[in-house]
């Protein structure tokens, strides 16, 4: 069937261009399961399901985004996130994701909660606003406008941006122990100032003590 | 990616115009007694059915389409003798819709208990010889299934690709997943829920009291009396209708328009609403027999797959193999999103393959029978997925 094969290359060329995809599939464990918060066209839990036989789910809310997720055979839940997760019961995930999602939720403090009361880690990857360009931007006096950032301020869904530091302080505070960190800006994993060099974080983390 | 690209893939969108064409009903006699879940015995019974495409050479290619509480086989096309006759699911099956019967063997039939062909309260018991009236067995959802799987062993159908249903049709679909986990790989549970509600029986129950009621009704045994209960049966039909819309979809249909031009003070009709439930329940009077009515929704009421569980939905659906699509309507009150949630739950409590879908619609319960671009979306994405897993 042609229109399949057309469609399997767009989706996995979407998912090579996500960067933050890789380094989360390294973390998880080949078998493990995994819900995928506002998962989108459902492209990295086909990834994670080709490359790691997760057992996998998605929360998305977008009509277009829950069609792509069936089509790309991905189980998907259409729901809002900020209405919490409700259909989840404790500790049924090994790993809880929140892709790219993590700096357009309202209530951002009480979704890391819930992540962890869904799952045993947690896992989210969000654009640095720490990163030298978005810090060039403002400089300027402009609001940073990039390939992470691609909206302008009047129409973006961002309203929860923030830095490394930031999103570390907040865990701090949150009793939320970081695992693993990986930074990275393209393709390239950065390791020298990540504040300030890298463009995408990616966090694993669980309940602290 | 633009979002209009994005759903290209998905092929037409709208199909209004491939009808699968000319249909004939066929009929299946079967002579091993059914035992109700009631106790109640069926000795020998009849069931009507159509199939539309082609079951492939290792039958795995067959998708059960269960009806909902006024339904029928007549699923898609229409009669070589009756062309107006269409389908009441004919947007969704047939050649490049979303149940393609290019691709799938579709099988549709009257349930039992009905009134369009299958042994029903209106059929000749041939112990008697005469209509089964009153005594026709009280029929469950289970019972159903069963008979259902009669027909499906008759065909040499081992295994469904898919059972779909809406509604009443949807708890068929859930409960072959639980009947037979082996004879159906995947479940689309449209507009349905797990269990009706104390509201949902009540207004069952009043519809019941309608037809129960009526004077014409003669304790179900109408038949010899050569009447018909249709004042009963006429209410209940206006009852469930009223429940099948929205709020908004009524608003906006009928408003508070009027039938003439001024108020006429008096108790005819009056409002448009009125003269639209009257005509709608006079149609459904005249056609559907009031017995049928009854066991329908009873059969509604007593689907409860936890009933043997200690009332606990998750170790019900323990048994499942089967994957699941669920779908619901943003203003469907009757079945509402609330209760496929519930159904979601517990398959996510059994760690079930499971995608849910609600749709922004403005129709009500009514939504799962009309074309809806993102409905439509939903049904073909999941099932060209089901085609993909069959041999041609």
């Amino acid at each position: 069937m042609s229109k399949g094969i057309n469609m399997n290359q767009y989706l996995v060329s979407s998912a090579e261009e996500r960067p933050d995809f890789a380094a989360i599939a390294e973390w998880i464990p080949k078998g493990a399961s995994v819900l995928d918060l506002g998962c989108g066209d459902g492209s990295l839990l086909r990834y994670l399901k080709e490359a790691r036989r997760v057992r996998g789910y998605g929360v998305e809310i977008n009509d277009v985004d829950i069609v792509m997720c069936i089509a790309n055979g991905v189980n998907v839940i259409q729901n809002d996130l900020e209405s919490g997760l409700s259909d989840f019961e404790d500790n049924s995930f090994d790993f809880v994701i929140l892709s790219q999602t993590l700096q357009a939720t309202r209530h951002t403090e009480a979704l890391v909660n819930e992540m962890l009361r869904v799952g045993r880690e947690g896992i989210v990857s969000f654009p640095n606003f720490g990163y030298w360009k978005n810090r060039l931007n403002v400089l300027r006096g402009h609001m940073p406008v990039s390939q992470e950032l691609p909206y302008q301020w009047y129409d973006t869904p961002n309203v929860h941006l923030c830095t490394l530091h930031d999103f570390e302080m907040f865990c701090d505070r949150q009793r939320v122990a970081i695992l693993e960190r990986s930074v990275m800006t393209g393709e390239r994993e950065v390791k020298l100032l990540p504040n300030l060099l890298g463009s995408t974080a990616v966090y694993r983390f669980q309940r602290g003590i | 990616m633009a979002q209009a690209e994005r759903v290209l893939f998905l092929g037409p969108r709208l199909n209004t115009t491939n009808s699968i064409g000319i249909v004939r009903a066929q009929r299946a006699q079967f002579d091993t007694p059914l035992v109700f879940r009631s106790g109640a015995v069926l000795p020998r019974y009849e069931l009507v059915y159509e199939t539309y495409g082609k079951l492939n050479a290792d039958k795995s290619n067959a998708i059960l389409i269960c009806h909902a509480l006024s339904g029928h086989h007549h699923v898609a096309g229409v009669y070589a003798d009756q062309p107006k006759n269409v389908g009441w699911w004919d947007n969704m099956v047939g050649p490049g819709k979303p149940i393609d019967t290019d691709k799938f063997f579709v099988v549709g039939l009257n349930n039992l208990g009905g009134c369009h062909g299958s042994t029903g309260p209106s059929s000749i018991d041939p112990e008697t010889g005469k209509p089964y009236g009153a005594s026709f067995p009280i029929i469950t959802v289970e019972d159903w299934v069963e008979s259902q799987a009669r027909l499906a062993d008759r065909l040499g159908i081992k295994q469904f690709a898919a059972v779909i249903g809406g509604s009443l049709g949807g708890m068929q679909a859930l409960q072959w997943s639980l009947a037979y986990p082996e004879r159906v790989r995947h479940v689309l549970a449209i507009a349905s829920a797990p269990r009706l509600t104390a509201q949902n029986i009540a207004f069952n129950d009043v519809a019941r009291n309608a037809i129960l009621t009526d004077p014409d009704f003669h304790g179900g045994n109408y038949y010899q009396h050569n009447v018909v209960p249709t004042r009963g049966l006429r209410l209940a039909r206006m009852l469930g209708h009223i429940t099948y819309l929205s709020d908004d979809a009524m608003a906006d249909k009928f408003g508070r328009e009027l039938r003439s031009e001024q108020l006429n003070y008096g108790y005819d009709v009056e409002f448009q609403i009125e003269s639209y439930l009257r005509y709608q329940g006079d149609k459904f009077a005249g056609m559907f027999d009031a017995n049928t009515y009854l066991l329908m929704t009873k059969a509604l009421d007593y689907f409860d797959p936890s009933h043997d569980f200690g009332g606990d939905m998750n170790k019900a659906f323990a048994r499942s193999k089967s994957d699941y699509l669920v779908v619901s309507f943003t203003t469907d009150w009757r079945f509402s999103p609330q209760r496929s949630r519930e159904i979601v739950q517990t398959l996510l409590h059994n760690r079930r393959n499971v995608s849910y879908a609600e749709i922004t619609s403005t129709h009500g319960h009514d939504s799962f029978l009309m074309e809806h671009p993102h409905y439509f979306d939903v049904m073909r994405a999941y099932l060209d997925n089901v085609a993909s897993e069959v041999s041609r």
